[in-house]
């Protein structure tokens, strides 16, 4: 099937002018999404869906249009739009597409034919299990706020005049559920998750007990003192972390003075226990792929080692300007042109588990969850502030559940004061992989 | 888009396996953008979506595909893909007859950007550039942005609506990187508005660019803000997201349905101080979240959601108001046709008091006074949510003194409306927002005026 999508792709490339650079990503992409509720399908969304992005430079100018659709009157009327747009933008000298680099793209178990031919009943029928262990779990369970399964089979082709021509196909799908447990006047809501490649990898009751249990333990919740506390971060909260952390690593943003790292390559950033890679060659991940945006092998790269700062992540632009090479870094849909980013970025596990992190803590909080990260971390400035729920830790044991305060560093003094990584390695449905993290002397505030 | 005849065939076709209400919308969205960072303009970027989704409902079960082919061919074939999904028993013949309502907002477009040269676009970008770094040195970096869309949609229904709608939406912004001593700081500023090109005659982009490159600056000398519980100011037009996340999304009727809301079983009841009214209003002429119809096809509402602090209504789409019997408000939206309607905001506000917005402060002897509010998120079912402050400052002895870095405040919803002690008389809109929900954005607005809660917990590191 990503032979069609090449051929359409090098048909863009074909059209070139004397003197133009073109480079055509076309994806094709089938998802499934059912939500039931009360032990009935709520809604049941399938569709297949396409597009086309050219990216056109002439002469140190570039210019992108997009389309959702592979007709052909649509993709000459994408053509002709990015060729218009590119008198606009203005002359730059590292402007251009990536260039073959040598390194062979990885071969990755990335799609499942078990995936392709899952019939919709049986999706259904997982939906409906997820809900019903939820329901299932504890009498205090007074409903869910969501039960879905969802799954996406997608595939892509990139080629372009400067000898792009890579082709990709992935399927991945996950179950995920919102509980909430009442109590009185009282709810409380839990998260459960579990992914995969194919259904045969999923476990609803997991995903479902988990959400469950996060959901109970809450109750009777209440807001702790302010104060300097230790505080573990738990896998779902430290990939979320790890995820804006990412951002301040892009070498877009520390070209163009962004980045709170950009002086720091070879200096200790961080804890000596911290080894920060982005590896979208592990399988595992939800985010793993063979090639990046641009067409170039995907690569394990190692970002941060024992706390020194080793390696900044690049597209091509942004390693041509550097006067680096391309990390395979392009991150894109077909919607937009290739900014840099991390793919699938994880901490190297430590050896404590969770429980024996917790056990070494007098007086802590375990924070299952945060909310506001986008609008109470500023990656720019390090400025950390975000809004959080979980579970008192007294005395290395777990105490009363508490809610509605914050914790806050900085990005730069969070990094420092890591006490801990859990090996409890966590893959989630986002690019970033969760693991405990154990962080001192962070700010809690509540009454 | 499509002919009469077409949809008429197509949702017979969707009802044909016993569905109780079937829907096409299509929509064609014409997006273009320019971004100027580092200096350099970027890129244009053009781009076009086309597609319709349809629905099926049977019973409690919603059926949905879309496509992006609108020939008859392509949605008969969506229409059945839906109607299979909606797992209806077959059997029912459905003949549906469309009757053509005209969708209005009130006022008309003057300058559609599409006509407008894209040279015009680009030479707002680099002004602003040259406004943002005429400010000072210490401005390090600068990126501009500008976008327009135009998106025109068509429903039709079973139940015979059939009406389309053309909207056009402009937005420009500016964001400033200031480098000191202490590191870099961020300032932002941004304008969005349900017109045309006509936007750049309500606002200087120079001004603007000097607004973004001065709070940067602002908070250069910044200190960390306080932890714990104060009162907080909120400025005119700056904090309108409060009420969207500390009320909106649980007046929301999907969640409340759900028993997800905390606000679910208080209509009637005082939620929040005596007078504080707050309201959606979809017909805001000009205003982002403005909308002519919803995306299920009925006609904008300004429906008022707390009265004198006492619950009036929640917000509505079709299948909720379907099931209790009664109107939909205007409130079904979606992010495009590949996803399907839920129930949505459009332009939140609370509505002015009539203290003096001077006196509001001068009678705080301490707290903290935040000018801008940056996003939020809620959690429906308990009610606690966090806003982000972007410009904020201490209130000393009834003074603003000095600014404050970022930080993020956290409330409880039905408690933190029952502690607004003071209403200003300077209502004002506030910047444009994108609101998130099940992974869907939709354009909203809000505005507030000057408001006083007396106690936050403020999340900041100082003691």
């Amino acid at each position: 099937m990503s032979d069609e999508l090449l051929a359409i792709a090098d048909r863009v490339v074909a059209m070139a002018k004397p003197g133009e650079q073109i480079e055509a990503v076309v994806v094709r992409g089938t998802e499934t999404e059912i939500r039931v509720f009360g032990g009935d399908v709520e809604s049941l969304s399938s569709a297949q869906s396409q597009g086309v992005g050219i990216r056109i430079v002439v002469d140190g100018r570039q210019g992108f249009a997009y389309a959702g659709s592979l007709d052909e009157s649509a993709i000459a009327e994408t053509l002709a739009d990015a060729r218009d747009n590119v008198s606009f933008a203005t002359f730059d000298e590292f402007a251009g597409l990536a260039e073959p680099d040598g390194v062979v793209i990885p071969v990755l178990d990335l799609h499942r034919d078990a995936m392709v031919s899952f019939a919709t009943d049986d999706k259904i029928a997982l939906a409906i299990e997820l809900e019903r262990v939820v329901m299932a779990a504890d009498p205090r369970i007074s409903g869910i706020e969501s039960a879905e399964y969802a799954d996406s089979i997608s595939e892509a082709a990139i080629a372009s005049s400067a000898g792009i021509r890579t082709t990709g196909s992935e399927t991945s799908c996950f179950l995920a559920t919102y509980a909430m447990a009442t109590e009185g006047d009282e709810t409380q809501t839990g998260f459960g998750f579990s992914v995969g490649r194919e259904p045969s990898d999923l476990t609803p009751s997991a995903a479902a007990i988990e959400a469950a249990e996060r959901a109970t333990r809450m109750l009777g919740a209440v807001q702790p003192p302010s104060g300097r506390l230790t505080v573990v971060l738990d896998p779902w909260v430290t990939a979320q972390f790890l995820g804006i952390l990412g951002y301040t690593l892009d070498g877009e943003s520390v070209l163009k003075g962004r980045s709170l790292f950009a002086e720091r390559l070879g200096e200790s950033v961080g804890s000596s226990l911290l080894t920060l890679i982005d590896d979208p060659t592990d399988v595992r991940s939800f985010t793993a792929t063979d090639a990046d945006g641009e067409g170039l092998a995907a690569r394990r790269n190692v970002l941060i080692e024992n706390g020194v700062l080793q390696k900044f992540v690049h597209n091509a632009y942004s390693a041509r300007r550097a006067g680096t090479v391309s990390t395979g870094n392009a991150v894109r849909g077909f919607k937009s042109t290739p900014s840099v980013g991390c793919l699938s970025v994880s901490l190297v596990p430590g050896i404590s588990e969770p429980a024996a992190l917790i056990a070494g803590i007098d007086d802590g909080v375990l924070v299952q969850e945060v909310s506001g990260l986008h609008s109470g971390v500023n990656p720019v400035s390090g400025d950390f502030s975000t809004g959080a729920e979980g579970l008192r830790i007294r005395n290395g044991e777990l105490a009363e559940p508490v809610r509605e305060f914050t914790i806050a560093s900085t990005l730069q003094k969070m990094l420092r004061d890591v006490q801990a990584v859990g090996s409890d390695l966590q893959f989630l449905p986002m690019n970033a992989t969760g693991v405990s993290l154990v962080v001192a002397d962070l700010t809690v505030s509540g009454s | 888009m499509i002919e009469q005849s077409v949809l008429e065939e197509v949702l017979g076709v969707a009802m044909r396996t016993g569905g109780e209400f079937a829907e096409v919308f299509a929509e064609d969205r014409r997006n273009a953008s320019a971004v100027l960072d580092d200096g350099r303009v970027e890129e244009l970027t053009s781009g076009r979506d086309r597609g319709a989704g349809i629905r099926v409902v049977v019973g409690d079960t919603t059926g949905f595909a879309h496509t992006a082919d609108l020939t008859e061919a392509g949605l008969i074939a969506a229409a059945e893909a839906a109607a299979a999904a909606a797992r209806g028993g077959g059997g029912g013949t459905n003949v549906v007859a469309l009757d053509r309502r005209s969708a209005s907002r009130g006022y008309d477009i003057e300058t559609y950007p599409g006509n407008v040269p894209k040279a015009r676009k680009v030479e707002l970008l680099g002004r602003a550039n040259d406004a943002a770094r005429a400010v000072g040195g210490a401005i390090s970096q600068v990126s501009v942005s500008y976008g327009d869309n135009r998106r025109h949609i068509l429903v039709a229904n079973s139940d015979g609506l059939f009406v389309e709608d053309d909207t056009v939406r402009t937005f420009f912004a500016v964001s400033c990187v200031a480098t000191g001593d202490a590191g870099m700081q961020t300032g932002r500023e941004s304008v969005g508005h349900t017109i045309g090109f006509e936007m750049f005659d309500m606002y200087d982009v120079d001004q603007l660019a000097r607004n973004a490159a001065d709070r940067a600056l602002t908070k250069l000398a910044a200190r960390p803000a306080p932890s714990g519980q104060m009162p907080v100011v909120i400025g005119s037009g700056g904090g309108g997201v409060l009420f969207h996340e500390a009320c909106g999304h649980g007046l929301e009727a999907d969640l409340v349905a759900k028993g997800a809301s905390v606000f679910r079983g208080r209509v009637g009841q005082q939620v929040a101080s005596k007078g504080v009214t707050v309201v959606d209003d979809g017909t805001m002429e000009r205003e982002w979240g403005n909308i002519a119809v919803d995306d299920e096809g009925n006609p904008a509402q300004r429906n008022v959601l707390i009265e004198d602090g006492v619950l009036t209504d929640y917000m509505w789409d079709h299948l909720r108001a379907r099931k209790e019997g009664r109107r939909s408000s205007g409130n079904g939206r979606r992010q495009s046709y590949q996803n399907l309607p839920m129930v949505r905001m459009t332009n939140t506000y609370l509505l002015a008091g009539e203290e003096d917005p001077e006196s509001i402060i001068a009678s705080t002897p301490k707290g903290v006074y935040v000018k801008h509010l940056g996003g939020g998120q809620v959690n429906t079912a308990t009610g606690d949510f966090v806003f982000g402050m972007t410009e904020a400052y201490l209130i000393e002895d009834g003074k603003i003194t000095e600014p404050l870095r970022e930080g993020n405040l956290i409330g409880n919803g039905p408690e933190v409306l029952q502690r607004i002690d003071a209403l200003g008389n300077d209502f004002a809109m506030g910047p444009p927002g994108t609101c998130g929900k099940d992974g869907q954005g939709v354009p909203v607005g809000d505005g507030v005026p000057t408001l006083r809660v007396s106690s936050l917990t403020i999340g900041g590191t100082a003691a």
